[in-house]
Parts: C-alpha cells; sequence; structure tokens
C-alpha cells in the first residue's frame, strides 16, 4: 500500500499545496516507483489517499508521458528524435542503440533491463544526440559512449545502485523540505 | 561582455548561496524591502518594460499591473515547464543560476502582495532541478525566504512542483490546471490568472528568464534596462543556438543583433558545420514560421522578424543546412504538435493529426497534387480558431514551408504521382466561419 510505504513523502507532499488534488501527480510518481508502472493497483492507491475516482487518475496516466502505462525496464532510455537532434544524427543514433539492444522502440530488453522510447524535445538540442535514462542527461553521445552508458547502467543494476524510475532526486527534496 | 543573466559563466559556483551573495546576489530584494513600496517597484520594472522571455513578450509590469489589490492569496508561479522543440536556457538558468530566479520571484512576490510561490518544472527536469532545490534550501536557511525575509514585514514562501511530460503545460492556464491535479489543458479566458488564476486565487506567470531579469533592474534601474536592445525590445536575451552551426549552445546578446550574426559570427554560432551552406531557420522553435537568407539581417527582437512573416518568440533557432528536405523538417515538426495537441479543442486535435497525415503520405511516396491545396486549407481551419496558441504554431510551419519552399512539396509529389497516378482527388476550398 501506498500509504503505508511512503507515509512521510505523502505527508510532505500534502502539506505543499492548499488543495490535495495537487498533489496528485507527484504521488503517481511514488506510485510508479513501487509498481513499477501504473499499474490498477498503483492507480487505486493514489485515488484511494486523495480520495479520487480511480478513472480520474487514470486519464492523468495516459496524458502525461512519464507516467508509463506497461510494464518498462529497469531503465527507460528516452532519446530524443525531435528536429534539432534529429537535425544532429538522433534518429541514426537511434536506429544504432535499437541495434546494439536487439529491441525495436517502445520494446524493452529480454532481461528486463532497457526499454528504449523516442520522445519529443528534451532541452539539450546543443549537446545532440542525447537521452535520459530514467530522468538523469546524457548528451553528446555517439556509439563508444553509448556501449560505456549501458555498461555502466548493468554495472549499477548488478550492484544494486539502479535509479529506478529517476524519482529519487525528488524523495529527497522532500526529505529534506521535512527537516 | 558581463553577463547579466548567465552570470554562472563569469563568476564560478554563483549556484551556491554563498557566491550569489557575495557578488550582489539578493542587493535586489534587500533594496526592494528596505526601500520600495510594492507600487513603486510595480513602478520600476513597468518601466523597464520587460517583456516576457517565454515567448509572448508581454510586458512583465502590465501582468504584475492587473493583480487586484484585495485582501487574500495571492501567487507567484515561475514557468519552467520549457518544452519547446530547440529551447533549453531556462534549464541552464536553473541549474548554475538558481538564486537569481528565486530573487526576481521574491521581488514578483513582494510587488503583488504574494504569501508564495512555486516553480513549475516539466517531469524531466527533476534531476537536473536539484541545485534549485538546494538553492530553495540555502535561501530559507539565509532567511531571504520564510517569515520575515530579511527582518522585514515581508514572508513567502517557495515551493517546487513537477509536470509529467506535456509541452502544453507550457500554456499559463494549461499549466495551472496541471498544478491543480487536472489534465494539461488551456482554460477558457477571461477570466485571466491575474484575476482567477491558481486555486481561483490573482496569480502571476512568468518565465524563468524573464524573472532573472528583475533583480538587475531593481538594483540598476530602469533607465540602465533601457539602454540595452531596442526602444520596443530592451534587454539582454538568451539566444538557443542548435541544428547545423558550429557551435551551438546559448548566448546572451543585447536584443537588436542580427540573426545573420548569430548564425555565422564565430563568438555566436560560429557559421554552418563542415561545407555545407545556410539554407533556413526555425527563430522560435517549431512554434514560428521558418525563415531564409533574406531575412537574416533582421535584428533579434520582437518587432524584427514582423515583415518577414515571423516571431522572435523564444528566440531558440534552429538553423538548417542546404542539405535538410524541407518537408521533412515541417513534418518533424508536424509530428511533434500533433503529439502534444491537448485534444480539448476540435480545430487543434483534428488538425494536427490531419496535416501529420497528410505529411506521411507525402514521405511515404504516397503524395497527390492535391496534398499542398489540402495542407493550406486544414491550416487555415486552424488558425485563429484554436483555444491557445499550439494549434496556430502547428501551421506555422506547414504554411511557411509551403511559402518558401514549393519547389520541393511539388518536387516530391511528382516523384510520388509518376510511380502511382494518385492525386486526381479534388480539395474544397477553406470556407471560413461568418463572425
Amino acid at each position: 500500500m501506498l500509504s503505508e510505504k511512503y507515509q512521510d513523502e505523502i505527508q510532505a507532499i500534502l502539506t505543499k499545496y492548499p488543495q490535495s488534488r495537487s498533489a496528485v501527480l507527484p504521488l503517481m510518481y511514488l506510485a510508479q516507483e513501487a509498481y513499477g508502472f501504473m499499474s490498477k493497483e498503483a492507480i487505486r492507491d493514489v485515488a484511494d489517499v486523495l480520495e479520487l475516482d480511480p478513472t480520474e487518475v487514470l486519464s492523468l496516466a495516459g496524458f502525461y508521458t512519464l507516467y508509463y502505462e506497461e510494464p518498462v525496464g529497469k531503465y527507460v532510455l528516452e532519446i530524443c528524435t525531435d528536429l534539432p537532434c534529429a537535425l544532429r544524427g538522433a534518429e541514426d543514433f537511434t536506429e544504432m542503440a535499437c541495434q546494439k539492444l536487439g529491441i525495436k522502440v517502445g520494446e524493452t530488453t529480454e532481461d528486463g533491463m532497457f526499454t528504449v522510447k523516442t520522445v519529443m524535445c528534451l532541452a539539450a538540442c546543443d549537446k545532440a544526440p542525447m537521452l535520459q535514462a530514467n530522468l538523469k542527461y546524457e548528451e553528446n553521445l555517439d556509439e563508444e559512449k553509448f556501449d560505456a552508458l549501458i555498461s555502466r547502467l548493468r554495472q549499477e543494476a548488478a550492484e544494486d545502485q539502479a535509479s529506478y524510475y529517476g524519482v529519487e532526486a525528488y524523495k529527497r527534496s522532500l526529505k529534506q523540505e521535512q527537516k | 561582455m558581463t553577463h547579466i543573466l548567465l552570470r554562472h559563466r563569469d563568476i564560478e559556483n554563483i549556484h551556491s548561496y554563498d557566491i550569489y551573495a557575495a557578488n550582489g546576489g539578493y542587493d535586489g530584494l534587500k533594496k526592494t524591502l528596505s526601500e520600495h513600496s510594492p507600487a513603486e517597484i510595480k513602478d520600476i520594472v513597468r518601466k523597464s518594460n520587460i517583456r516576457g522571455r517565454g515567448g509572448a513578450g508581454f510586458p512583465a509590469g502590465i501582468k504584475w499591473g492587473f493583480i487586484p489589490d484585495s485582501p487574500g492569496p495571492k501567487y507567484v508561479v515561475v514557468n519552467c515547464d520549457e518544452s519547446e522543440a530547440g529551447t533549453f536556457k531556462d534549464r541552464e538558468l536553473i541549474e548554475y543560476n538558481p538564486h537569481q530566479v528565486i530573487e526576481g520571484a521574491l521581488i514578483c512576490a513582494y510587488a503583488i502582495g504574494a504569501q508564495a510561490c512555486y516553480i513549475y518544472f516539466r517531469g524531466e527536469f527533476m534531476h537536473t532541478a536539484e541545485t534549485f532545490e538546494e538553492a530553495i534550501r540555502e535561501a530559507y536557511a539565509n532567511n531571504v525566504l520564510g517569515e520575515n525575509i530579511l527582518d522585514s514585514e515581508f514572508s513567502c514562501d517557495f515551493y517546487t512542483h513537477y509536470g509529467a511530460g506535456a509541452y502544453i503545460c507550457g500554456e499559463e492556464t494549461a499549466l495551472l490546471e496541471s498544478m491543480e491535479g487536472y489534465l494539461g489543458q488551456p482554460r477558457i479566458r477571461p477570466p485571466f490568472p491575474a484575476i482567477e488564476g491558481l486555486y481561483a486565487k490573482p496569480t502571476v506567470v512568468n518565465n524563468v528568464e524573464t524573472l532573472a531579469n528583475v533583480p538587475p533592474v531593481i538594483i540598476n534601474g530602469a533607465d540602465w534596462y533601457l539602454t540595452m536592445g531596442t526602444e520596443k525590445s530592451p534587454g539582454p536575451k538568451i539566444v538557443c543556438l542548435s541544428g547545423h552551426v558550429n557551435n551551438p549552445g546559448n548566448y546572451e546578446v543585447p536584443m537588436g543583433t542580427t540573426y545573420r550574426d548569430l548564425v555565422f559570427d564565430p563568438q555566436y554560432g560560429g557559421g554552418i558545420q563542415g561545407d555545407k551552406s545556410f539554407k533556413a531557420l526555425l527563430p522560435s522553435g517549431g512554434s514560428a514560421p521558418i525563415i531564409v537568407d533574406s531575412a537574416l539581417d533582421a535584428p533579434l527582437t520582437f518587432e524584427g522578424l514582423e515583415q518577414y512573416d515571423s516571431l522572435l518568440g523564444s528566440a531558440s533557432l534552429i538553423v538548417m543546412d542546404d542539405t535538410v528536405d524541407m518537408v521533412w523538417a515541417a513534418y518533424k515538426l508536424v509530428h511533434f504538435f500533433n503529439h502534444e495537441s491537448c485534444g480539448k479543442c476540435t480545430p487543434c486535435r483534428e488538425g494536427c493529426f490531419w496535416l501529420e497525415s497528410v505529411y506521411r503520405r507525402l514521405l511515404d511516396g504516397r503524395g497527390r497534387e492535391s496534398d499542398i491545396k489540402l495542407l493550406e486549407s486544414i491550416s487555415n481551419q486552424m488558425k485563429g480558431e484554436t483555444l491557445c496558441a499550439l494549434g496556430e504554431f502547428a501551421t506555422s510551419p506547414v504554411l511557411s514551408t509551403i511559402k518558401h519552399f514549393p519547389e520541393e512539396y511539388r518536387n516530391k509529389i511528382q516523384e510520388n504521382t509518376s510511380k502511382n497516378g494518385h492525386g486526381q482527388i479534388p480539395v474544397e476550398e477553406t470556407v471560413q466561419a461568418s463572425r
């Protein structure tokens, strides 16, 4: 249950806003971390905490791209292929990355480690090709740097230090606000 | 040149409170609280004519002036949803010079009588905003945030909020909807946010870069600010250069610098990569009409591109060399807008969908002779008919590439029709609704 696992975080989030409904997107990030994606249980837990109808939470999950409606790998690699990045080789880069991982865009590697998505502008156009690995910037990439990134992330995961779903930074900020 | 906004390029580690404070940081806030009434601050900002740096160019002082004097909660919301293709200036400010943004927001809060500021980051900034989160903690620890700021009567809190991936949330009313926990869809105006904004309370929504302009204006005065740039577009501007230039990146320049200098001057873009030549540029990411060589001597100002039917917008220049297929470039942008259309109003939702469909067939080799006319027809049914500017933006790459590069469309269609013989489907003239 979200309300038990993240009791402190939920409290910290709720104190930020005069109306509790504003907490829904932050709580969805926590739920996504807890369940791996926006599963039925994740949706229901968020709805329960805020006393919302689950369909309302579901519609938010569908609208906002950072909530995953299907299971994803430990690392979601979001490659920007918008025009500025595409002018600097992002489409070839994406193809190369997919080939290396043996998957197509939108798919997850068999070992459940990596999901590749192509996304809209990530505000790093001067450092293309680039991607975000669980929301962390990896910029000025080429084949060699991509290989190094993949081994680094595998290493992290093997040591159980993977930064899953990218919300640790958010949770850190909540802890510090509570002090 | 000494930077006014990108100060971290002159002063190392200015993201930390101590270094910011040692270099005149929070002097603008101190001066505000000790020497000026809220009305005087609004007056200085109005006189300085700081125009909104998010793209619309609306004068900040006038926006602040719309806030009623009535008692009760009011809010300052900092717009850091930066999602326009080709735009990455706010990200640099929040990563490297966060205190200047906090200070600007606080001065705004004092001027309008707000007790709380929120900053809306796009969700993708969750990690990169950590320096900003740290800056907020430092600001509280040093009594520039919280109760009785710098021992004055003024108290103000500062909260961060993260979106979750939606370009439309950069539109101020969609941003407010999103902050309240709803789908990021624009509101029907009026009422404007100044009257009914966040939680239906009076709210100023300002872009990150706009607010970063405020502290130096308070310190140096409106007249100082007016010495930079042009009469209608004063001050410095951060320009984002991307695409086929030698030196992509952010550049802080005085308003009025020419587009040609920005692309070719070695201190800025440094010309086109390799042995290619310049073909065209998008002056405001995906959202303003494309310009070609004949417009490059125009000054970078809010009015500079008017005669070339384009706009300054967010000043994010996407530069393209002579190898770029303009039909493909327009498709990429239309795909972006179709993906990002929020779906609330019909002309945008349907229009973006059909524009992308037509581009797909043009690029797939199934184009028809009537497709140029069809693209124009769809665009004309969207322009001016949508709830917010997104629908309008989606038409600008379409109409401007057809205008400047019609032969590229015709060649593509000819290749297609010679292969498969499509092209006989008539397109009805656009019917404009009478008003």
